[in-house]
């Protein structure tokens, strides 16, 4: 059986202790962080786009479906856009 | 379970859960710092096992799981099987990254050293991460998203496979001529096994718990993405 | 299935004798780097572990570049599509890759090993010959069975040289400790001894469950 102690033998351990539990924390932290950032993120761009989904644009339909190749840039997607107003 | 509900990505399932970790780890730490006695041989310091085995623990389960979900994935060709085997997989990657920091403390508490080649947790685990680390250069060194899927599903399984072998190596290799730094699991005092339990409880549940909010961030955004080239935006 | 094996195979043997890609190559950077080794050392010989280490990481390295080269003609000349069209089994493609890489490695270590014998090593390799070979051999299968997968996988991405060895050097880690562990006893130089079963077993052990794992996983890199 592991042997167990009666008092705590050294403290000079004790930095270690909590330098490692820290560094969990901070780690967790971290992560929490960047996907808090990434949440406001991705609601700014649901704000967007019902901003967008909602304003009418002239001769547009709403809801119009296009079929968009990936990696199409957006000068490209403009010039679409503007044949159909 | 449908392939739709599991994991708990949003709704009851995932508050839930969310709640469990929020209680466990509290729970956790007060048994490891109150409840569990003071082993005689390493003090104070061996209070950080409670923290690196079961990050290791549940880092080397989830690099598995990483590749069982990529077996379902070239088997059902689901896209959402690949979404989970990655995201399990990054998990893993962050917890390994903390297992190999906790684990580096450890031995320089112990034994006066930040790295260790006796110990053989720690090195399986540098080897371990070693390959992992190829994991993402992998997946966007391929552009076509589907290849990319069934490459990076590929990788996974061959790794998932592994893990297992690499630990049972690299424990034949390592010599038994120090007595092992960082202490063994087996023969605990009830306490200290209890402690150790509810410890791997929480940690487990901060995995999956912090999976889960990554698989709805990352759907939430391609969702996102994919309504807004719909209609016709950016 | 047999007859697709030994055909690929019959070419991958014609077109590397006839361009002589990999092994000279392969060979020839075994015997500079164990001359880097001695510089870098500063040592006239060596035995034992060092031995051991030193030989088994040059055929590793050696074998990285015989790996890099393995499915680059197939990927660039539209080899891989000439094979889909057929009707055979696509694993006959990984069992002949393999064999392939394995018989380079074959190849590779009738030069390096002898070299290894006059360049570095202190004792003389004449009688433990027959398990060294038992060792290279395993070790050999190990990693052509790895190499071949690997090599698949990285031929089709971008960074094709460095993704590679980054990919086959952490799994053939358990091959380098089984292989050194077990080849090391026979470098001592008083008295050498045979490997032990336990590293002989390990390298078995890795051989069948990679060989098993590279078989089943090979057919979905190659579809397209």
């Amino acid at each position: 059986m592991t042997p167990l102690a009666t008092a705590i033998p050294g403290s000079s351990n004790n930095g270690y202790v909590a330098a490692a539990y820290i560094v969990f924390f901070a780690i967790v932290l971290i992560y929490v962080a960047i996907m808090a950032i990434r949440l406001t993120r991705v609601e700014r761009g649901l704000r967007e786009l019902n901003e967008r989904a909602e304003t009418p644009r002239d001769g547009a339909t709403q809801g119009e479906t296009r079929q968009d190749g990936l990696g199409e840039d957006d000068a490209h997607s403009q010039a679409r856009e503007r044949e159909t107003v | 379970m449908s392939s739709r509900t599991f994991p708990p990505m949003n709704g009851r399932g995932l508050r839930a859960l969310s709640i469990a970790t929020v209680a466990a780890i509290p729970i956790a730490l007060a048994l490891v710092f109150f409840y569990a006695p003071i082993e005689a041989e390493e003090g104070f310091l061996q209070k950080i096992f409670y923290l690196h085995v079961p990050l290791a623990i549940v880092t080397l389960c989830g690099f598995v799981l990483g590749g069982l979900m990529a077996i379902m994935h070239l088997r059902t060709r689901e896209r959402n099987w690949d979404l989970r085997s990655y995201v399990a997989i990054h998990m893993s990657l962050i917890f390994g990254v903390g297992t190999l920091i906790t684990g580096s403390i450890w031995a320089r508490g112990s034994w006066g050293h930040w790295w260790v080649w006796s110990e053989p947790t720690l090195v399986s685990f540098l080897i371990i991460m070693l390959l992992y680390a190829t994991y993402q250069p992998l997946r966007f060194a391929i552009e076509d998203p589907e290849r990319q899927a069934r490459y990076a599903s590929v990788f996974a399984i061959v790794a998932g496979a592994f893990v297992p072998l690499n630990f049972l190596a690299v424990r034949l290799s390592t010599e038994y001529l120090h007595p092992r730094v960082l202490g063994s699991s087996s023969n605990l005092p009830p306490k200290m096994a209890f402690t150790f339990l509810v410890s791997l409880v929480a940690i487990a549940l901060l995995y999956a718990t912090l999976c889960c909010y990554e698989l709805t961030a990352k759907r939430s955004r391609m969702l996102l993405k994919s309504r807004s080239r719909t209609l016709g935006f950016q | 299935m047999v007859a697709t094996v030994g055909a690929l195979l019959r070419k991958e043997l014609l077109v590397e004798l006839r361009t002589l890609e990999s092994v000279p190559g392969m060979s020839l950077f075994a015997v500079t780097t164990f001359v880097v080794f001695h510089f870098a050392l500063n040592q006239n010989s060596v035995s034992g572990d060092e031995a051991a280490g030193i030989l088994w990481v040059t055929l590793l390295f050696a074998a990285m570049l015989g790996v890099n080269r393995l499915f680059v003609a197939d990927q660039d000349q539209g080899g891989f599509d000439a094979f889909l069209l057929a009707p055979v089994d696509r694993s006959a493609m990984l069992l002949a890759k393999a064999l392939a890489l394995f018989a380079y490695l074959a190849v590779l270590e009738l030069v390096a090993v002898p070299a290894f014998g006059l360049l570095l090593l202190a004792p003389p390799l004449g009688q433990t010959l027959p398990d060294l070979l038992l060792v290279l051999v395993l070790a050999d299968v190990g990693i052509a069975a790895i190499g071949t997968l690997v090599a698949a996988l990285a031929v089709q991405t971008r960074a094709r040289d460095l993704l590679g060895p980054l990919l086959a050097l952490p799994l053939l880690v358990p091959v380098v400790i089984g292989a050194a562990r077990a080849s090391s006893p026979l470098f001592v130089l008083a008295h050498p001894t045979g490997p032990q079963v336990r590293w002989l077993g390990t390298l078995a052990l890795y051989d069948l469950v990679f060989g098993l794992i590279s078989y089943a996983v090979f057919d979905f890199l190659l579809e397209d």
